[in-house]
């Protein structure tokens, strides 16, 4: 398996609007601890060190 | 400040000063620290006579280390001096480690019954010191020389020219070998021009050791950001006789030389233990951690290990422990080397073997040190977030890294080892130190390391089985047939080994798989002792000739 690249979300706007409201409330640092808290979830449920790989390295360069 | 009253070992002018007489020994140690003293043991041990030197005439000053793994227990078990450690010094197997102040999660370092030996044990250096002075006392082969410094040094192919200083002066010594032991800022590895580089934390540390009567458990507590040392670490051990160490993480900042007076170390111990504790201080020390290895473990005639070759920071425990398992490793290799049973481009292997692990501890040390001690402010909310969600979610234990506890190294990659002969086994592969059991001799239960001895052994689970030893080119290998000699009364050995019917292995004189097959095959075994003692195998001997 290799990282999903497709849209695979359903429903994007609601996902992105909840992302954002999640964070309205809080100050910069603490959205970056939640922000590291997620990265650290979804991380663990994927698992895959392979994909984990792919996709720090895309979130570092997007273009690849 | 200190409780404890420092030996003082007697000087002795040696008769070879006294006569002006050069003489050349087999072996000469510098140091006698824990890992020099090991060194003489080790090899006194195989029949060598070694000549330690050290600069002063007493033990450690201050406590410094202070965990002691199994696997050097193992060892000093080995050369006989490991019982009177255990007794004296602090077994523990469980860490916390907390947050704030709530506790993160907790971890036990031996979940597995049946093990000898404690995972860890807490003990002043002073003490393990005072013992292997004692242990090397015993020793006729062993000679240690107190305010004996090496100023000096010049090689030859086959031996070293040191020239030492003693109250009554300076005179010259010979050695077929030299093991420098004489620490991270080693005068020998200066005299060889070895490189020693490495990484340099920017961060300093207050160690202190405390005697206090304290009601805390005897565990390893680890706080990161501590209500009572706000925006830092601090690491708790208990070490004998009511002493606890004391770890403070300062920052950069800090000034070593303010930070290490009583009246600023006494503020921080009443913050952390309340004001009517009642303590005493009994040594202070301020660090600034660094992870490095000299450039090679040989250079020419002089060997070195511990804390000359390599050096770690603290968290895990890696430092004494690892420079044990240096003196393991070649002991064995230099004694069959001084014996003539094997070429001297076995001591290569030392190095290959030990810059492996001292890689892997240096790796696993610098983890710990970067997330104790975040780099960027955006690594400071990684670490904060895996301690969060540790709090309340298994996944996330393993990513806190509060210091990787000291286990050996496999030589996953060694030359000396014979490829797999059962693959399909997972445990125990070429390269692993031997995995201790319960076992039966003669009808009394023991265990399995004290009868694997210090040569080459061949442990086998063929029943058929009827030699009690090999001799390979003249070597001994013992056989150690599981069901003849020995008893796996509760099947942990079988387990442990993944062993089927027929499953042999072969060990080194250090207690490391060097070969193992699905039968006891005598030609298969006599070629990888062969190859574990670096002899050319026939194939090369046939081309020689």
């Amino acid at each position: 398996m290799s990282l999903t690249l497709t849209p695979n979300i359903s429903n994007p706007d609601d996902f992105y609007a909840e992302l954002i409201g999640s964070q309205r409330e809080l100050a910069e640092g603490e959205a970056l601890r939640m922000n590291a808290r997620l990265v650290l979830l979804l991380a663990n449920h994927i698992g895959d060190r392979a994909i984990l790989s792919e996709a720090i390295r895309l979130a570092r360069s997007p273009g690849g | 400040m200190s409780n404890y009253v420092y030996p003082r070992f007697p000087y002795v002018c040696s008769a070879e000063q006294t006569s002006g007489e050069t003489r050349r020994h087999p072996v000469v140690v510098i140091g006698a620290g824990p890992i020099g003293l090991t060194a003489a043991l080790d090899l006194a041990a195989r029949g060598q006579p070694v000549v330690v030197l050290d600069d002063n005439d007493t033990v450690s000053i201050g406590s410094r280390a202070v965990c002691y793994a199994k696997r050097p227990l193992e060892i000093w078990d080995r050369l006989g001096c490991a019982e009177p450690m255990v007794e004296k010094g602090v077994s523990w197997n469980i860490g916390k480690v907390f947050f704030r102040d709530q506790l993160s999660y907790q971890f036990d370092l031996l979940p597995e019954p049946d093990h000898r030996w404690p995972a860890m044990i807490n003990l002043q250096q002073y003490y393990l010191e005072k013992m292997l002075v004692e242990a090397c006392s015993r020793s006729p082969l062993i000679e240690l020389r107190w305010k004996h410094r090496l100023v000096s040094l010049k090689q030859t192919d086959d031996h070293a020219q040191l020239a030492v200083e003693t109250p009554d002066g300076i005179f010259t010594m010979e050695a077929q070998w030299v093991i420098a032991c004489d620490g991270a800022n080693s005068d020998t590895r200066r005299m060889v021009v070895a490189e020693f580089k490495g990484q340099f934390f920017q961060d300093r540390f207050l160690i202190a050791d405390v005697k206090m009567k304290a009601e805390f458990p005897t565990e390893r507590w680890f706080w990161f950001d501590p209500p009572f040392h706000p925006g830092q670490s601090v690491l708790l051990h208990r070490q004998s006789d009511n002493i606890w160490r004391i770890d403070f993480q300062l920052g950069w900042d800090a000034n070593p030389d303010e930070e290490k007076k009583p009246e600023r170390v006494i503020p921080r111990i009443r913050a952390m233990l309340g004001e009517s504790a009642e303590f005493e201080l009994e040594w202070v020390s301020i660090y600034q951690f660094a992870c490095r290895r000299i450039d090679n473990f040989r250079h020419g005639r002089v060997l070195f290990a511990g804390d000359a070759a390599h050096q770690v920071s603290p968290f895990g425990a890696r430092g004494a422990n690892t420079g044990v398992q240096d003196i393991d490793n070649l002991a064995w290799k230099l004694s069959l080397v001084l014996c003539g049973e094997a070429p001297e481009s076995l001591i290569d292997s030392y190095h290959e073997e030990r810059a492996f692990a001292a890689d892997d501890n240096i790796l696993n040390s610098t983890r710990a040190t970067d997330f104790i001690t975040p780099k960027t402010q955006v690594s400071r909310h990684f670490r904060d977030a895996a301690l969060d969600l540790a709090q309340h979610h298994a996944f996330a234990r393993p990513l806190v890294n509060s210091g990787r506890l000291s286990t050996p190294t496999p030589y996953v990659a060694s030359s000396l080892n014979t490829p797999d002969g059962v693959p399909d086994s997972v445990a125990m592969t070429p390269g692993t130190n031997a995995a201790d059991a319960p076992v039966t001799i003669a009808g009394q239960p023991g265990w399995l390391l004290n009868y694997l001895g210090d040569g080459f052994t061949v442990l086998t689970f063929d029943r058929a089985v009827t030699a009690k030893e090999l001799s390979i080119d003249g070597l001994a290998a013992r056989v150690l047939a599981v069901g003849r000699d020995i008893a796996d009364t509760k099947g942990l050995l079988a387990e442990r080994y993944g062993a089927a019917e027929g499953t042999t292995y072969v060990f080194r004189p250090d207690q490391y798989v060097t070969a193992r097959f699905p039968q006891l095959d005598e030609a298969a075994i006599a070629a990888a002792v062969r190859r574990a003692c670096g002899r050319p195998g026939p194939v090369q001997q046939e081309l020689a000739a």
